[in-house]
């Protein structure tokens, strides 16, 4: 039986990550493929969480969480779509127009 | 054995997902997330989560990859970019949440062992797919319909937002 701490470590580790490389990226589809890995870490917790209390409750939060990625990655990228085609670009620094 | 699996499915999603971040290329970026999703749907497996690792391999590995693939295709991009100007404040972020995560496995890492099966959930004796529906659709069937309607307003807004010509073009032609 392998301890939970193991698999809640190796969460933090893919979290951390997917923090860094929302931060330090540049490039829209590194930042939303970055943001996936975030979510895959919190549905590994999920899961190692379900097993060590015997509860499936853990388990059909991570259909949830993976429903609102399919949602998050339908809308992403359609936004993503846009703003190539408004700039031609997909670097977030040219995206400042909300920018003083 | 045990842990050899774990072991090895931890060692290629850490590092693939690190390769994620790593690439310049966006088209490999998307290659290493495949080959984590595929290695978190083995950690499901051993984790006794049989319908979640199928899920996990027909929806993110077929359906959210495929479309990023498809839109980094779409969008025929020009590998030019370089880390970000902000790394310096990336990289304190980083170093302190690894400094807090390593400081709490320190701290509290050691768990007890795992309980007892209680006598209310009806899990055991049951397959892993029969369990999870049966409290999907009894106990969390509201939030289940609801994330159906979260999934058609995306649908609806991934539509508006893509389509071309939208709002003030004439309707007349």
């Amino acid at each position: 039986m392998i301890p939970l701490s193991y698999y809640l470590t190796l969460s933090a580790v893919v979290f951390l990550t997917g923090i860094v490389g929302v931060l330090i990226r540049r490039n829209i589809i590194i930042i939303l493929l970055s943001v996936e890995l975030m979510l895959n870490a919190t549905n590994i917790n999920f899961v190692a969480f379900s097993q060590y209390f015997h509860n499936v409750a853990g388990q059909v939060f991570v259909f949830f969480a993976l429903t609102v990625a399919a949602a998050e990655v339908a809308v992403g990228l359609a936004i993503v779509i846009a703003l190539h085609r408004a700039k031609a670009t997909i670097n977030v620094d040219e995206f400042q127009l909300l920018k003083w | 054995m045990e842990l050899l699996f774990f072991y090895y499915f931890a060692l290629i999603i850490a590092g693939s997902s690190l390769l994620v971040v790593a690439f310049r290329n966006p088209i490999y970026s998307a290659l290493a997330l495949l080959i984590m999703f595929f290695h978190v749907a083995g950690l499901y497996v051993t984790l006794h989560a049989e319908f979640l690792a199928a899920v996990q391999v027909i929806v993110y590995a077929g359906a959210i990859l495929v479309l990023y693939l498809f839109v980094v295709m779409l969008l025929n991009l020009k590998q030019d970019d370089r880390y970000h100007r902000q790394w310096p404040m990336a990289a304190v972020v980083g170093a302190t949440l690894a400094v807090e995560a390593v400081m709490l496995t320190w701290l509290k890492g050691r768990t007890p062992p795992p309980m007892p099966p209680s006598q209310g959930s009806a899990v055991e004796g049951l397959g892993n797919t029969e369990a999870l529906g049966d409290v999907l659709y009894s106990t969390y069937l509201f939030p289940f319909e609801v994330a159906s309607l979260i999934l058609l307003v995306a649908m609806i807004g991934a539509i508006v937002l893509a389509k071309k010509d939208i709002g003030g073009a004439p309707q007349e032609s």
